[in-house]
Parts: structure tokens; C-alpha cells; sequence
């Protein structure tokens, strides 16, 4: 790692003032900006610990709005059980997030706000219709997530919190790498008051994105059936060592279905 | 630079240091508290695994600013003098090891692990619950079986599954 300069911010406007003083970053849990600075594959002259700034962690549920706090842990959202009330299936992606010892520093800002191309947390906010909100501004997440690692956040803006109202159902389901659990393929689907939203992650060139394809299967029947025989084109998506775009495809409709059979319960 | 104050297995120490200390260095070779030991240095393996704050986190992975203030129990903290902790004396009973290089981490994370099941433990429990945790050795038959036999010994009811682990 270079050399650093390491802040603790008091509030969120601290935290502001203190990255925009350099070229600095902030910094939740960590469990992605040290290991990227670690192998120097970043390298801020500055970070800014955002964790001990109390009104940024938590989980609130009132009614069918759920409002989660940019620090709160994976652990936090894995085991709330208000938050397993209203809206389960966000508990069980975040408690198969990386492992137990990751899930205790990572942070949902600190996810959404990298946007990981195969993390899953954005396909849960773009599902779920979430807004993200910064220190400046309310974000659709269908205006947030702009591409791999790219986000609508400015330099000196920083995500406080998350809101969503809570669907009928939802289900996730993922196709994990066997190493770092992070998604080879993705899929988190949504039945709320505005029709089927469903989520891809881990396959897209472009980072997360909406699958018409299985949207338009689930809105005629939220079933698994219904996605019997639906085809996912490969074209936009991605291929590595571990997955051809092909296979991947494939993959969206089978983790889809297991995403809706999980939402059906 | 930058002072930082840590309470370690009881003992409240402060240090100068760089800001990019990780939390292991700082525990390694400020205080020689060898007993974390650094594998991977990727956030793979687990044998780095110290408790912050009574939570389980992989000290490769976390700068030892960021612990500043905040109370850290190491694989060194758990022993109550000549007497082992009921993880370790599991490990030990069970042969929970070979070469022991990922044994620190290993116990650090059954510690954290029974912690959070109060319920008790079965095989399948302890199995996904290891995943941060790697051994090269075992092929991790007897770090289950010390685990779920800590767990219950720990006076935690086990699930009934020990046998099959």
C-alpha cells in the first residue's frame, strides 16, 4: 500500500470537507477500497472513516418503508428481524455476501457506491426500485448504476442512505464463484405495486441491468414456470474464465427461477 | 503518522504509527503478538481473523487507525492462563490441525461463531460458517468436530448432529 493519510470524520459534512481537502476517498468497511489499495490498484492520498458517524448506520422499518443507513453492515441487514418481516430476501443476499468476517466490516453504501459489476446489492436496489440517497440529492437506482464501477455519485458526494418500500414478494438468487462468493450470475426479482422488476448482476458488460426478457415472462405469472422456455439474448454480457456470455444467459433464467421460487416461498 | 490507541487482550496500548499500518502489522511486530498470522494478505483466507469490538474481521483487511479506540481480543487473549479455552482445548482434543498455521484464525472464528448460535450448532451450520477460514491440511473434518464439541462444552445445545460431523 503507498503511504496514506487516514481521517475520522465527526459528521457527514466533516466527511465532505475532509476528501475534498485531497484526493481522497471515503472510507466505510473497507473490504474493497483496502485490498484495492493494498495492491495499489488505487491509491487516495486521503481516506475519511465514515463509520463512526452515528445517524449513517442503521435499519429503520415504518409500515412498508425500509430505510437503511449507508454504514450498516451486511451482518446488520442479514440478521434484523424487522427487516425479515417486510422484505426477506434482502437479509438472505446480504448474509451470502463474501463470509462472516467480511460481512461484519462491509457496508451497504460502501457496495452500491463501488457498484461491483458482479456485487449483489445493486441488483437488490434496482429491483426494489430503490432511492439512493447522498448528502446532496435523491437517486432513482435506475439513475444510480452507470456502468462497471461507475455510479451518478460525484467526487464529493457520498451515499447516506437507502429507502425502498417494501414489495410483496422478492426473491434472490445467485450463482456464486466458488472462491469469493461474489456472483458469476445474479438475479433479484421484485412483485410490487408497479408490476415485476427483475435485476441482473454478475453478467452484464455494462454492470447491473433489468432483464426485459424475464420481466415480461413474470408479468403475465409470477411463477417459475413462466420462465419455462425464455431466452436470454448473450448479447452485452459477459464473458471471463469463468463464465462464457452464453452460459451466463443461461444462467439468468435459472437463477431467476430460483430467485421467484425462493420469493414464493 | 498516527497515534493510535487499541485496547489488545485487555491491555490498552498506544503506538505511532504509519496511517497504512494494517491492524495485523500492528499487531504482529509493534506489540509481537505473532499468534495472527497473514496468509493470503487477500481477505481469502482467514488465518489473520481477530475479534474488534467482540466481532470476528480479517485484520489484513482493515487499518490498525481504523481499530483506534476500539477493544481487540487476539488467538493470545483467550487462554485463561495455563487453562485453554474451551475452543482450544476442543482443537486440541479433536486434532483440529495439522500444520497450525491457520489454527489462530480457525479458533478466532469458532469463538465468533458460537458466539452469534446461542441456539447451538449443527455440521451444515459450522460448514457454511467456516467459509472465510482456509486449511490446507485437515480437509476440515476435525476443525467441525472441535467446533460443534466447543459449542456444546461452550453449554450451548447442540443440534444433535456432532456425531456426524
Amino acid at each position: 500500500m503507498y503511504s496514506v493519510n487516514y481521517h475520522r470524520a465527526a459528521s457527514v459534512a466533516d466527511a465532505v470537507k475532509k476528501v475534498k481537502a485531497g484526493d481522497g476517498k471515503f472510507l466505510a468497511g473497507g473490504m474493497t477500497l483496502i485490498p484495492t489499495m493494498k495492491s495499489r490498484l488505487a491509491a487516495p492520498s486521503d481516506v475519511v472513516d465514515i463509520t463512526r458517524i452515528a445517524s449513517l448506520s442503521g435499519i429503520t422499518v415504518s409500515g412498508k418503508t425500509v430505510t437503511i443507513g449507508a454504514t450498516t453492515t451486511h451482518a446488520e441487514v442479514a440478521t434484523n428481524a424487522k427487516l425479515a418481516k417486510v422484505c426477506p430476501a434482502l437479509c438472505s443476499l446480504a448474509s451470502h455476501i463474501g463470509d462472516p468476517h467480511v460481512r461484519h466490516k462491509g457496508t451497504i453504501g460502501g457496495s452500491i457506491s463501488n457498484n461491483d459489476p458482479a456485487a449483489d446489492y445493486p441488483s437488490a436496489m434496482l429491483a426494489l426500485g430503490a432511492t439512493i440517497v447522498t448528502n446532496k440529492r435523491q437517486i432513482p437506482a435506475d439513475k444510480f448504476f452507470k456502468g462497471l464501477f461507475e455510479t451518478a455519485l460525484k467526487e464529493d458526494e457520498m451515499v447516506t442512505e437507502v429507502t425502498f418500500t417494501a414489495p410483496a414478494k422478492a426473491g434472490y438468487a445467485k450463482f456464486p464463484n466458488p472462491a469469493s462468493r461474489y456472483a458469476v450470475t445474479g438475479v433479484f426479482v421484485a412483485k410490487g405495486k408497479d408490476g415485476v422488476r427483475a435485476a441482473v448482476t454478475g453478467a452484464g458488460d455494462n454492470g447491473v441491468f433489468r432483464s426485459k426478457e424475464v420481466e415480461a415472462a413474470l408479468a403475465k405469472k409470477f411463477d417459475a414456470a413462466s420462465l419455462d422456455g425464455v431466452k436470454v439474448s448473450a448479447k452485452g454480457l459477459m464473458g471471463d474464465i469463468h463464465a462464457t456470455p452464453e452460459y451466463r444467459a443461461n444462467l439468468v433464467v435459472v437463477m431467476a427461477k430460483r430467485a421467484v421460487a425462493a420469493a414464493n416461498g | 503518522m498516527s497515534e493510535v490507541t487499541i485496547n489488545v487482550n485487555g491491555r490498552t496500548v498506544t503506538k505511532t504509527v504509519e496511517d497504512r499500518t494494517l491492524l495485523v502489522h500492528f499487531l504482529r511486530e509493534e506489540l509481537g503478538l505473532t499468534g495472527t498470522h497473514v496468509g493470503c494478505d487477500t481477505s481469502q483466507c482467514g488465518s489473520c481473523v481477530v475479534h474488534v469490538d467482540g466481532k470476528a474481521v480479517k485484520s489484513c483487511t482493515m487499518l490498525a487507525a481504523q481499530a483506534s479506540g476500539s477493544s481487540v481480543v487476539t488467538i493470545e487473549g483467550l487462554a485463561n492462563g495455563a487453562e485453554l479455552h474451551p475452543v482450544q482445548a476442543a482443537f486440541k482434543e479433536h486434532h483440529g490441525l495439522q500444520c497450525g498455521f491457520c489454527t489462530p484464525g480457525m479458533i478466532m472464528a469458532a469463538v465468533d461463531m458460537i458466539n452469534r448460535h446461542p441456539e447451538g450448532l449443527d455440521e451444515a451450520t459450522v460448514r457454511a460458517e467456516l467459509e472465510g477460514n482456509i486449511c490446507r491440511c485437515t480437509g476440515y473434518h476435525n476443525i467441525v468436530k472441535a467446533v460443534l464439541a466447543a459449542s456444546a462444552a461452550m453449554g450451548k445445545a447442540s443440534k444433535g448432529k456432532a456425531k456426524a460431523a
